[in-house]
């Protein structure tokens, strides 16, 4: 196994930090739980039981520590708890609670091991189990990844079983009765002879009473919520206006701002001119920073006019002018000196293709923003010691860290609040925002201030998914591909992310290959290897990552594989998966979609297959040529998450994947000149709307071993079984994305 | 300057060529109207002026003349409005930032056109911008509103 040998000698970015936390803290400290972080808020008569349920006189809170980005977490994480706490969701407050490390996500750094997602074997295995220990140390409670409920599948249920038997030993103390014979019946306990007990007042009690560590939780066959469609606990306030979201923060007092920077990003302001925006109305102060300038005034609207009437001489950008350069320098990448990984190297890929017609072929994509529909904003207020943040962010414990940093009070005087997001999909794990409204709290001591970027500000200053670029060459023998050999270069999201939040990063960058490397297909030459292109503009996670560039390369390449072996393209896939949950994807996909199926002149489907984040998932699109255009008639998609606890649900999300992977294919593109991003808007930087939104069936499988998160992995197939659709409808094999620079869409 | 806002008259001391949706929402607390564009490109801040879906981003406070429905207007948590109650029967909203705009593009779309069909729906429904892509169930929505709507 070549690949073990890759490992030793290298470390790996989240496998280096696993393997020197495991070292250096052991094994005691590591079992040892953080601190109940509800306990130093409570007021009285309330009670902690656990840091994720919390009972005072009025009711029942249950803590979802995760952020409600819209993928539904908060009812999810609320059902696990409320399963073994014996409680109605109707009857329980569902909150994301304070910032702690005590809400660490022990599944967040899984992804980063440099095994297949399909390697089940002990050492895989153990070096997963092994990023547990480095992802409680560093205390990161995050929401990314797809790993909310793979992280809190056993933790939360725990949480709620721990909790209900305590309020059981309460009620046997106080009824002087035996433990056996009381019964947990929807928020209360009930003896034998009938007697109820809410858990409003036996929680008191219960507090004083050390929960157990381990308490049995129930069979799958035993559950009330899970498995089941639930009404989502947000939706009613989401429908009529009354959801809050950090911009529908108000505070007596409080002051609007907006901030311009740099719009080279990184780059420092030279000087600046607001002589007319000091008179303007409303305006109360003008901040200036290293690189820009906020203004607060008594409305954003008189902040955001006045910020528009500043002169600014802005320094240069620390990275290429244009995208084109930048592409340049990724295209110069594909060299032995950037070599990042190769996790997988099967056969003598020289040899095969030295023996066979070669396939060559080249792929790219371009950088993507985020536009989340909620623009970055946060709320701040330092006043008497003490500072509280408001902000929609994927990373609480980060927040405080850099509230700390700012003003300098202690942690325990830094207060994070997390209120629902008006989307995150990577970009509100990114701090920019949030630093900048502390500061202009800090210069506003004792004024809460609300910081609100225009659109403008957010399309512009976003942290981007990067630009790549595929190299390919590879053949087919007797109609099977014979030797793939994949070469993929872009930007590190980790080195740069992590750089910003003071994370070293060393090694390989699996996000590189991501989706790429390790796609259960039985190649006899198979070879991935990632290119490092040196830092430029700053890029993130965006999305499913690695997967929303590497999906399309990977299965428009198989696909042209197919198309070189003469073969259907879902037969061929179906006979190279080696992996039985992912071929079950692929059957079902076919079977949904009538696969096969004669189709009216003009139309064309494709597939495409992409294992990521654990879940297989296999998609078909159906698209019509038509005198508008290119339309998209349909999609069917098929997952397998292993558990699917709430089906509804899990359909939104694989539909929200598709929609938003359907949106960058057709039309995302990110482009820079003069160092400057040039989309400002959503009339430049559009998105997938209603009119070209397609029918998606969707139809969840739980064949998968393991329980897996599904925010993500909806993505990647969408745009590679688009263009491989449009290939099918019109001979056009389109290799580069936006489509819509080579076809017109209806 | 007088507004009538879901009934309520307001009384707003502001520059004139302030977009109705900063009146509404840093003036007035009424924050159901979303700010997300600025351009009228997204339609996450459309309210109703005498019943028609403006996109209050762009709109002069000055040039309102009219009275203003803003999601909050349209139904309460208590007493919804059946376009919501669709909303909320078919799990629409995932991040539903952009929703009180979607919602308020609806429920004009059924007052003007009670049995609209899907080119009726892509006509009027793709002003309104959803970056969590739940087009389907908004379109399911629509129609199960309009049932209700019709057979009330």
């Amino acid at each position: 196994m070549g690949r073990l040998k890759t490992i030793t000698r290298r470390t790996f970015v989240i496998g280096s930090v696993a393997v020197a936390g495991g070292v250096a803290i052991g094994y005691w400290k590591y079992k040892t739980p953080y601190d109940n972080p509800l306990l130093a808020e409570l007021e009285k008569g309330a009670a902690a039981l656990t840091p994720y349920v919390q009972i005072d006189q009025k009711g029942i809170t249950i803590i979802a520590p995760r952020a409600e980005m819209g993928q539904g977490v908060h009812t999810t994480l609320a059902a696990l708890v409320a399963e073994e706490l014996d409680v109605s969701l109707d009857d329980v407050q569902v909150e994301h609670g304070p910032a702690s490390k005590a809400y660490y996500n022990a599944a967040v750094l899984e992804e980063g091991v440099p095994f297949a997602q399909t390697d089940y074997s002990r050492m895989a295995e153990n070096v997963r189990a092994l990023t547990k220990v480095p992802a409680k140390f560093l205390g990161l409670q995050v929401t990314g990844g797809s790993s909310s409920i793979p992280d809190g599948f056993v933790k939360m249920r725990t949480a709620g079983a721990a909790a209900r038997h305590i309020l059981l030993q309460a009620a046997a103390d106080r009824l002087n009765a035996d433990l056996a014979t009381l019964e947990t019946d929807n928020g209360a306990v009930v003896a034998a002879d009938g007697t109820r007990i809410p858990y409003t007042e036996l929680a008191v009690a219960a507090a004083t009473i050390d929960p157990p560590r381990d308490p049995e939780l129930k069979p799958e066959s035993q559950w009330k919520l899970l498995g089941k469609s639930l009404p989502r606990v947000d939706l009613v306030a989401k429908s009529t206006g009354t959801a809050e979201y950090a911009i529908d923060v108000r505070l007596p007092g409080m002051l609007f701002a907006t901030i311009k920077k740099n719009p080279r990003l990184g780059g420092r302001m030279i000087g600046y001119d607001a002589t007319k925006a000091e008179s303007m109305p409303g305006v109360k102060k003008i901040i200036a920073f290293s690189d820009g300038v906020a203004v607060v005034a008594t409305n954003s609207w008189y902040a955001i006019k006045a910020a528009n009437s500043i002169t600014f001489d802005w320094g240069d950008a620390p990275y290429p002018a244009t995208t084109e350069e930048m592409m340049e320098k990724i295209l110069a990448s594909f060299s032995d000196d950037f070599e990042d990984s190769q996790f997988r190297d099967d056969g003598d890929v020289e040899k095969a293709l030295i023996e066979a017609d070669v396939v060559e072929t080249e792929y790219r994509v371009p950088f993507l923003a985020h536009a989340t529909m909620e623009p970055m904003n946060a709320t701040a207020q330092l006043t008497g010691g003490r500072l509280d943040v408001w902000a929609g962010n994927q990373l609480p414990t980060q927040v405080t860290k850099e509230g700390v940093a700012i003003t300098g009070l202690d942690e325990e005087n830094v207060h994070v609040h997390t209120p629902f997001m008006g989307g995150g999909f990577g970009r509100r794990a990114e701090m920019d925002f949030i630093k900048q409204a502390i500061e202009v709290a800090k210069a506003m001591e004792g004024t809460p201030v609300k910081l609100t970027w225009t659109r403008e500000e957010d399309m512009t200053h976003d942290q981007y998914r990067p630009a790549a670029v595929a190299r390919f060459r590879g053949a087919v023998v007797d109609g099977l591909p014979s030797a793939f050999d994949l070469k993929l270069a872009t930007l590190s999201v980790i080195a740069s992310q992590m750089g910003r939040i003071g994370i070293p990063a060393a090694g390989p960058d699996i996000s590189i290959v991501q989706s790429a490397w390790d796609q259960p297909y039985s190649i006899p030459n198979y070879r991935v290897t990632g290119y490092r292109t040196p830092a430029m503009i700053p890029v993130t996670s965006w999305r499913s990552v690695g997967a929303s560039q590497n999906g399309f390369f990977h299965e428009s390449i198989v696909d042209e594989l197919a198309q070189a072996a003469r073969r259907d393209p879902l037969e061929m896939r179906l006979e190279l998966m080696t992996h039985e949950p992912s071929r079950n994807v692929l059957e079902a996909v076919a079977e949904m979609s009538g696969w096969g199926n004669p189709l009216p002149d003009g139309h064309g489907r494709g597939v495409a297959f992409v294992l990521s984040f654990g879940v297989p998932v296999a998609e078909v699109i159906e698209v019509a040529d038509t005198a508008k255009g290119i339309k998209i008639v349909n999609a069917w998609a098929a997952v397998d998450v292993g558990t699917a606890l709430d089906p509804r649900n899990i359909e939104a999300q694989v539909q929200s994947g598709i929609n938003f992977g359907l949106a960058a294919a057709i039309m995302g593109e990110i482009t820079v000149d003069d160092g400057k991003v040039r989309q400002s808007n959503f009339h430049n930087y559009d998105s997938i709307r209603i009119n070209q939104a397609p029918p998606i069936v969707v139809k969840v499988l739980e064949n998968g071993d393991k329980i897996r998160g599904i925010g993500e992995p909806g993505l990647p197939p969408a745009a590679p079984a688009l263009a491989n659709a449009i290939f099918a409808a019109t001979g056009q094999r389109i290799r580069e994305l936006p489509l819509n620079k080579h076809i017109k869409f209806a | 300057m007088q507004l009538t806002i879901n009934g309520v008259d307001h009384e707003v001391n502001v520059e004139p060529d302030m977009p109705l949706l900063w009146v509404l929402r840093d003036e007035l607390g009424i924050t159901g109207s979303k700010f997300a564009c600025g351009i009228a490109r997204c339609g996450a801040c459309t309210v109703h002026i005498d019943g028609r879906a403006v996109r209050s981003c762009v709109l002069p406070v000055s040039a309102v003349s009219g009275e203003v429905t803003t999601i909050e207007g349209l139904g309460n948590p208590d007493t919804m409005h059946a376009v919501q109650e669709a909303w909320v029967e078919h799990q629409v909203a995932q991040c539903g930032y952009c929703q009180s705009g979607q919602i308020m593009s609806a429920a004009a779309l059924l007052t003007q056109n009670p049995d609209p069909t899907d080119d009726d729906i892509d006509a009027a429904m793709s002003g309104n911008l959803c970056r969590c892509g739940a087009y389907p169930r908004i379109r399911t929505a629509i129609k199960a509103a309009a049932d209700k709507l019709g057979g009330a």
